[in-house]
Parts: structure tokens; C-alpha cells; sequence
């Protein structure tokens, strides 16, 4: 026996969760497996199609007209520029009021908490009110114990990058933390629950007390952007609160990891697969995987029977009719590496990589580097393919940063990668477990 | 013995031209070295810490694993008292995207730090030891139930405890059953299904012996109604209250006998299965992590939770689909406890129960209970443990559900604790499902 579902889809970031939703749709069970829990925690919570071109030109105003022109083999050549809308559409259904930017075709330009600009597709509304292309003045306030932003230098950042408005930076103190170190979740649940503070005038509420700390600094801005801890389960509530009070607009600026935006996204895609009656297992690994005894399909390509999930040396089965690899890149532990080869770790299909490893990479920091593109190649069915270009099996399909032949950090197409390829792949297999 | 050990390459075996060379000195003890080299400071741990979001004092798993490691290089560096703060819930190690082990570090910290920093003759060492220790108390306990219900139910029982031990007064003891699951299992003359080849062994723990053996008796029903032999094996704490208390060495002696029964069993051909998610996570992981007892891998590859067992070696969903449970079972809260997140299962409840006519089983969400073993049981904790489980309340509350599920003991304590309903174990209900509780045999 096994644990036994129609649809399998392993990783359970934005491309699993996107796959185990689009595959959802159709009327077959669905099971997500994922090693850890979900990467989105380490997201911006940023939705970027396309920032800029593989030549690095850029930023693009409109990452549309530009996926034309990208050369074979790139995840959104295969899909195709249709399948990308259509899963931008599918994520606008899925975030509803929680995201912003569906209104139009054009990037929108984010700050984030370095002072640069980012080009984006959808982001969440807790940052609307800071893009970079309105023209109003405004002030950041960071926090002394929260050294990962740093907002008079954001602000100079912004304002040498040009931004159309005068930026100002404040540091101030959190009230109500004490410690160097404290956690954003602990900022971020003292502004949910709104908990009661004691401060140098006396009692006060956590948002009352931020409010009074920073109202001092504001001059005549109309709007004043945070580091994003505002509030967890209740940030919009938070954000409206503030204000309210404030009398200006508050806005959130995107942190690195760890990151309440990306928390807030998984929690929102891991409510609507709840919702959609998709099963979630997650902290245990997918490891391996057994063929089908029947040997190879009608077109020539092994077909998986069954996949291994380890719990502390137990050996799990999980069978499925269709399988979707959604497990993440080099980082992510998609991709591994060693000294002498580049790997996929659960299916052992084809990376194609140069032998010598000193071709991985180049010399200069910041250039061109081939290790970045490494991943699977795949066919249009987004099939993984072996040496030989033929499917590695008939039931595989992969998506998000497991794909090769695209560097995300450089372009800022991870999400939108992961959005397109999940979507396609998640669909495709339900189709074909439905069958 | 541990996954500390293992090659920091991140490769596979097989790679054999790759000769590494020895840089550090071997490790004479645990090394926990490549565990912290793994750790990119990404905080993904810190922001789980049910404890590091509600009190500002606790500096996180981040600084308590590889942080304090490091710093632990240093001979004149003691261990952090603020360890003693950590539940030992072990979000963490889901959490951390780069595999670092680190409960494992908590616990050896934890360990070093009781064996060489806290005074033996403290009231807090003294009552971390009683807590620790409920496996040898409960006995006693347990010889006159009645008796003891009543004096652990006294308020002046609890007062004293509060005063004198610093055991939370705000709680009550749970009861003392009053027939042992152990002399209930004698009494029926042990197994009523003998098999070659289907066999457990049943791994009960404390809990299910003395105070709830009705979820012990379920086990027993819905494995007997496959056609399963159960073996009871002579058994001690699984450690889990060890090992959060910094109480190594008491876990070590306990974790011995463990192995060294279990490892028999199977050897006689059983797979080992527990009902209680804290039970099955220390011989799953702890132990590995912690032990090297002969045996020790072995039974942690062939322990089993007692559901997923059967959903893997059995058509249970098949069996539970159009199963109903009568009048008596209706729609639950259903909470995760940690310990069965840990091990991939927090989906597990709700989609079996699905398949039952007339009970559905709603998630009351992903927090943490807050209670943590014997963590919330502590005086000077009770109050964070209830600001983290204040979630779950609202949520337990928010619920159309009347009756609460789980399957972890002291979280079921938790919730009946916060909320006033009853709280019930998954296996009760498959028992229901499947066998029927009128029809069930004694």
C-alpha cells in the first residue's frame, strides 16, 4: 500500500503551491510534499515577471512585450506569453485584495529596504502607497534594534537612484522592545494584539505608542514607509490603524529574509489549497523514486510509479498518478552540486553543465555566471528531458526554479517563472489524472 | 550516529575521488560543528519560536543552536540560562531550510547546562527532576487512584505545589484511571490476534498507561480488527520531558531499556507504533540524534505513528469510507501537535476523518499550543504558555466544533485547559468508526 493520490506535486513554494492549485481545479485529489516548510517565508512577497532582459537591459517597463523576445529554452519561451497572463490572472483570482498592480500591463517600481528600485508585476497592497513612480515626498522610520533596515541610508539610496520625491530617513526606538535581537515576529505580534506597553509617560498601547513615537518626525510628508512588521494575521487592521492616527499613508517597505510578506503569501496560497481540499504534508523529504514494473510508456519514457518520502529513516510510499517537481534551484536544494557534476537529487534528471567545474562560474563577482542558469531543461509540456531530449518520464513535470536556461536573480522573473511553470504544469497534470 | 556527522559537502555517497582533507581535529564527543556551519542566518527558525514571539527575554533558536555553539568554542563561556526558556516544541527544525539539527543543539545545550551550571539543590532542579521524572511517580499514583485524584484536586494540594515547587497552581492534575491500559492488557491475557506476519509492538508511554488507557485500548481494537499481534514490551519514559528539563542522563537510562526492548521486538518480526506524538518523535529523532545504544537507527527506521502505519500498510481510507460513528462522535477542533508537524503528519487527522459519516475534523490553525510537555506545568511559564495558546483557543472557540481532538497528551490538557471541552484522540474515533465502542470486545 501507499498514500495514494491522483496529482503529487513536490516543493511547496510559489511554483508547488501554484501547481497543486492550478491542477486542483480539475476533479482530482491533490497532495503537496514539502522537505520544509514552505521557502515563501524567506519571499518578498514581491510578484516580479520580468525586470529586466537577459542582456541585462532594463528595467522594462513592460515585461510583456519583452517575453518575445527570449531565446529558446527560457521557462516562459516554453509556455508561452499567453500561459503567463493567464497565471497572473489565476494568482489575482487566488490573492484578491491582499495584492495589488492587475490594473495594468507596466511594471510598478517598488523601494525596497537597500534604497533600490525594484520592477514588479503584483505586489502586496501593504506597499501601494510607497511606489516609486508617485511623486510624494516621503519619510522612512527604522528601528534601532532592527538593523536590517537602515532607513536614512534607503532613503538616500532612493534619492540617488532618483526617485521623482524627496526621501528622508529616521531611526527611532521600538517601544516596547527591548532586546538587540528581538524577532520580527515579535514586533509583528505586538502590533497585531495591540498589547498593552509601558512607556516613559505611562501605560500605552503598542500602536498608540509607535504613533507617538514617530509623530514628531514627520514633517510635511503625506507619506511614511516601515520596515515591513506591521502586524501578521491583522496587517491590514495595523496598517489602517496607524494611519488613522498619523493622518498620512502608511506603507510597507519589503524585507529580506526572514520576511512577514512572504509569510503573509504563504499563508494566503495555503489557505486557498485548504481550501480547494488539497493535502499538505510538509517537514518530510521526498528522497526517491520507484518506475512503474511495466517497463516504459508508448513514446519510450519511463513512467514513476511510486516516490519514496523519508520520516527519520521510515521509508513512506506516496503513488500518484502524475507527478509535478517544484523543489527549488541551487539554493532551494532542486539542484545540488558536488565537485564533479550538477544534479537533481530526487529523479537524478538530465543538468546539462560543462564538465570541468571551473567553467561553472567566471571571475568577476557580478558577471555573467553559468551556474545561474543551471537547471532542468524541458519540452513545452514542461516534461524534463534527458541528454538525448527525450522525456525522462512520462508523468514528471517540473516548474519554478528547478528550470535551467533563466537567471532569476538577474532578470527578476522568479516569481513569475515559478507562477507560469506551476500554473502550466499543475494544469497539465490534472488534465491527464483526470483522464 | 547523528546527521551532525555526516559530510558538510552536501553530496551523496559514491562520490569517491573527492578526498577531503582533515582540517579540525576528530571530535572525541558530539561534534555539532557541521550542523552550525549549515546555518546561513536566514532567522526562518527565529520567526517560529512560539516563545521568542511573546516574550522579548528569549533570544530565539538562532542564538541557542549554532550562535551558542560558537560561542561555546571559548572554554571560560557558559551555556545561556535562557536555554531553560526554550519548549523544546522543535518547530525549529522544520522551519530551518538548511537542514541544521537544531533541537539536537537545544538538547545537548540543554543537558550541559543542567549537568554543570545549575545547582542540584535548587527548587528549580528539584521540581524540573519531579516533572521530568512523572513515569516514576506515576505508579505510585496510580496504586490508589482515588486517593490521589482527591489530593492532587485539593486546592491546598495545589497551592502547596505552587509555593513549594513552583508547579503552576492554576492547573489541575490530570486523573489517574483507575485500571492501568498495562493491567487492563494482563487481564485480557495479552493479544487476541496471534499473526506471523502482521505484528506491533505498542509503544503506549506514560500517559495512555495511567491516565487515558482508553486511548491504549483503541489501538489495541482497531489493530486487532486487521488482523494485527500486538506485543506490549516492557517500556520507561520515552524521555521527552527529559530531554525538554535538561535531564540527559535520566534519558539516557530510560532511552536504554527503550532500545533495547523495542530493538527486540523487532527482531521477533514486529514494526514498533505509538499513539502518542511525542512518544514517537523521541525514538524517531531524538534518540538517533542524541544515543548510540546498539539498535538505536534500527528503531528509529521501524517506528511508526500509529495511524500512519495503518494508512500505509492497510486500505484504511477505504475501510473508514462510508464508516460512521453513530450519536456519539460529533464534528472536532482538531489541533496539530508540534511533535506530529515535525514528522510530516499535521494533515493526517483531518483528511482521514473526512471519509467518516458524521464527523469532520476542522484545523484550528498552525500555533502552538503553548503548554509544551512540562514547560506550561512551570510557575514562572504558565503565563507565556497561555499568551501562546491563546491563538488556538480563539480559534478552537471560533469553531462549530464542540469537542476537541489531538493526539498528543499534554497538548490535549492544554486545550481542555483553555477552552473547557473535551478533548478526544483520533484513535478513539477510528476505533468508533471501525469497530464500534458498544460492540468492542471488554
Amino acid at each position: 500500500m501507499a498514500i495514494e493520490d491522483d496529482v503529487l506535486v513536490i516543493g511547496g513554494g510559489l511554483a508547488g503551491t501554484t501547481a497543486a492549485l492550478a491542477a486542483a481545479q480539475r476533479d482530482v485529489q491533490v497532495r503537496l510534499v514539502s522537505a520544509k516548510q514552505s521557502t515563501l517565508r524567506h519571499a518578498s512577497g514581491l510578484i516580479d515577471v520580468l525586470g529586466y532582459t537577459p542582456d541585462g537591459d532594463g528595467p522594462l517597463v513592460d515585461p510583456f512585450a519583452a517575453l518575445e523576445g527570449l531565446p529558446d529554452g527560457h521557462p516562459y519561451e516554453r509556455v508561452g506569453s499567453e500561459a503567463v497572463r493567464e497565471a497572473l490572472a489565476f494568482f489575482d483570482g487566488i490573492a484578491g485584495e491582499a495584492y495589488a498592480g492587475s490594473h495594468t500591463d507596466a511594471n510598478a517600481l517598488v523601494p525596497t529596504h537597500g534604497g533600490t528600485v525594484k520592477p514588479t508585476a503584483r505586489y502586496p497592497v501593504a506597499t501601494a502607497a510607497g511606489l516609486a513612480s508617485d511623486d510624494r515626498d516621503t519619510v522612512l522610520v527604522g528601528f534601532e534594534t532592527l538593523p536590517d533596515f537602515e532607513a536614512p541610508l534607503a532613503a538616500a539610496h532612493l534619492e540617488a537612484a532618483g526617485a521623482p520625491f524627496a526621501a528622508r530617513g529616521v531611526t527611532v526606538r521600538f517601544p516596547g522592545i527591548v532586546r538587540d535581537d528581538a524577532k520580527i515576529t515579535r514586533y509583528a505580534h505586538l502590533l497585531d494584539r495591540d498589547e498593552t506597553l509601558a512607556t516613559a509617560t505611562g501605560e500605552s498601547t503598542a500602536r498608540a505608542a509607535l504613533v507617538e513615537t514617530v509623530r514628531g518626525h514627520l514633517q510635511d510628508e503625506t507619506r511614511i514607509g516601515f520596515p515591513a512588521i506591521l502586524g501578521d494575521d491583522h496587517a491590514d487592521e495595523v496598517r489602517a490603524d496607524l494611519a488613522d492616527r498619523l493622518g498620512v499613508d502608511v506603507f510597507e517597505v519589503p524585507m529580506g529574509p526572514p520576511s512577514l510578506p512572504g509569510m503573509r503569501l504563504a499563508d494566503l496560497l495555503y489557505d486557498a489549497l485548504e481550501d480547494a481540499g488539497v493535502r499538505v504534508t510538509t517537514g518530510v523529504p521526498v528522497v526517491d523514486y520507484e518506475s512503474a514494473a511495466d517497463g516504459t510508456d508508448a513514446d519510450g519514457s519511463e513512467r514513476i510509479a511510486r516516490v519514496i518520502v523519508d520520516r527519520n529513516g521510515a521509508a513512506v510510499p506516496h503513488r500518484a498518478d502524475q507527478y509535478v517537481l517544484a523543489t527549488g534551484g541551487l539554493v532551494g536544494k532542486g539542484v545540488e552540486s558536488e565537485r564533479q557534476r550538477v544534479f537533481e537529487p530526487i529523479f537524478d534528471c538530465h543538468v546539462p553543465h560543462p564538465t570541468d567545474r571551473y567553467d561553472w562560474f567566471v571571475d568577476d563577482v557580478f558577471g555573467d555566471h553559468p551556474y545561474a542558469q543551471f537547471g532542468l531543461p524541458v519540452d513545452r509540456e514542461l516534461r524534463p528531458l534527458d541528454a538525448d531530449d527525450g522525456p525522462e518520464f512520462s508523468n514528471l513535470r517540473a516548474a519554478g526554479a528547478v528550470l535551467g536556461g533563466y537567471d532569476f536573480a538577474a532578470e527578476k522573473s522568479g516569481s513569475g517563472v515559478s507562477l507560469a511553470t506551476g500554473y502550466v504544469a499543475g494544469q497539465r497534470a490534472g488534465t491527464e489524472a483526470g483522464r | 550516529m547523528s546527521d551532525a556527522e555526516q559530510p558538510t559537502d552536501d553530496g551523496v555517497p559514491g562520490d569517491d575521488e573527492f578526498e577531503p582533507i582533515q582540517v579540525f581535529p576528530e571530535a572525541e564527543e558530539m561534534d555539532l560543528r557541521p550542523g552550525a556551519d549549515d546555518c546561513y542566518k536566514c532567522s526562518t527558525c527565529d520567526t517560529n519560536c512560539p516563545v521568542a514571539e511573546v516574550d522579548d527575554e528569549f533570544p530565539g533558536p538562532k542564538f541557542q543552536g549554532p550562535e551558542q555553539w560558537r560561542l561555546k568554542r571559548q572554554d571560560d563561556q557558559d551555556i545561556d540560562d535562557s536555554v531553560m526558556k526554550c519548549s523544546n516544541c522543535m518547530r525549529c527544525d522544520s522551519a530551518c531550510p538548511s537542514d541544521v539539527p537544531l533541537s539536537q543543539m537545544h538538547n545537548t545545550a540543554r543537558g550541559e547546562y543542567v549537568e554543570e551550571q545549575m545547582n542540584k539543590f535548587s527548587r528549580e532542579y528539584v521540581r524540573n527532576r519531579i516533572l521530568a521524572n512523572y513515569r516514576r511517580l506515576a505508579p505510585l499514583g496510580s496504586m490508589f487512584p482515588r486517593t490521589t485524584n482527591f489530593v492532587m484536586g485539593l486546592s491546598a494540594t495545589q497551592w502547596l505545589g505552587e509555593k513549594v515547587l513552583g508547579i503552576t497552581g492554576e492547573r489541575e492534575f490530570p486523573e489517574f484511571a483507575t485500571e492501568t491500559f498495562r493491567e487492563w492488557w494482563a487481564a485480557r491475557g495479552g493479544a487476541q490476534v496471534q499473526s506471523e506476519d502482521k505484528r506491533i509492538a505498542y509503544f503506549h508511554g506514560c500517559y495512555s498507561n495511567y491516565n487515558t488507557p482508553e486511548v491504549a485500548k483503541a489501538l489495541v481494537h482497531v489493530y486487532e480488527h486487521f488482523g494485527y499481534e500486538i506485543m506490549v514490551p516492557d517500556q520507561h519514559c520515552s524521555g521527552t520531558p527529559m530531554f525538554a528539563n535538561g535531564m540527559l542522563e535520566d534519558a539516557r537510562r530510560s532511552a536504554e531499556t527503550n532500545v533495547r526492548e523495542l530493538a527486540a521486538a523487532i527482531e521477533d518480526g514486529a514494526d514498533i507504533v505509538a499513539s502518542c506524538s511525542s512518544c514517537s518523535m523521541s525514538l524517531r529523532q531524538e534518540y538517533p540524534e542524541l544515543f548510540d545504544f546498539d539498535g538505536t537507527e534500527d528503531v528509529a527506521a521501524n517506528t511508526w505513528d500509529a495511524v500512519e502505519y495503518l494508512r500505509v500498510h492497510e486500505d484504511l481510507e477505504g475501510e473508514l469510507a462510508g464508516a460512521s460513528v453513530g450519536d456519539e462522535f460529533d464534528d472536532f477542533a482538531y489541533h496539530a501537535p508540534c511533535h506530529a508537524r515535525n514528522q510530516g503528519l499535521d494533515g493526517q487527522t483531518t483528511e482521514l476523518l473526512a471519509a467518516i459519516d458524521g464527523v469532520d475534523a476542522h484545523d484550528v490553525g498552525d500555533s502552538c499550543s503553548g503548554i509544551s510537555g512540562t514547560y506550561g506545568w512551570k510557575a514562572e511559564n504558565y503565563e507565556t504558555s497561555m499568551e501562546i495558546g491563546s491563538e488556538m483557543f480563539d480559534h478552537m472557540e471560533a469553531s462549530e466544533a464542540k469537542t476537541g481532538l489531538t493526539e498528543c497528551p499534554t497538548c490535549s490538557m492544554q486545550m481542555e485547559h483553555g477552552t473547557g471541552y473535551e478533548i478526544t484522540h483520533t484513535l478513539e474515533v477510528l476505533e468508533a468508526a471501525l469497530v464500534g465502542t458498544e460492540t468492542a470486545p471488554q
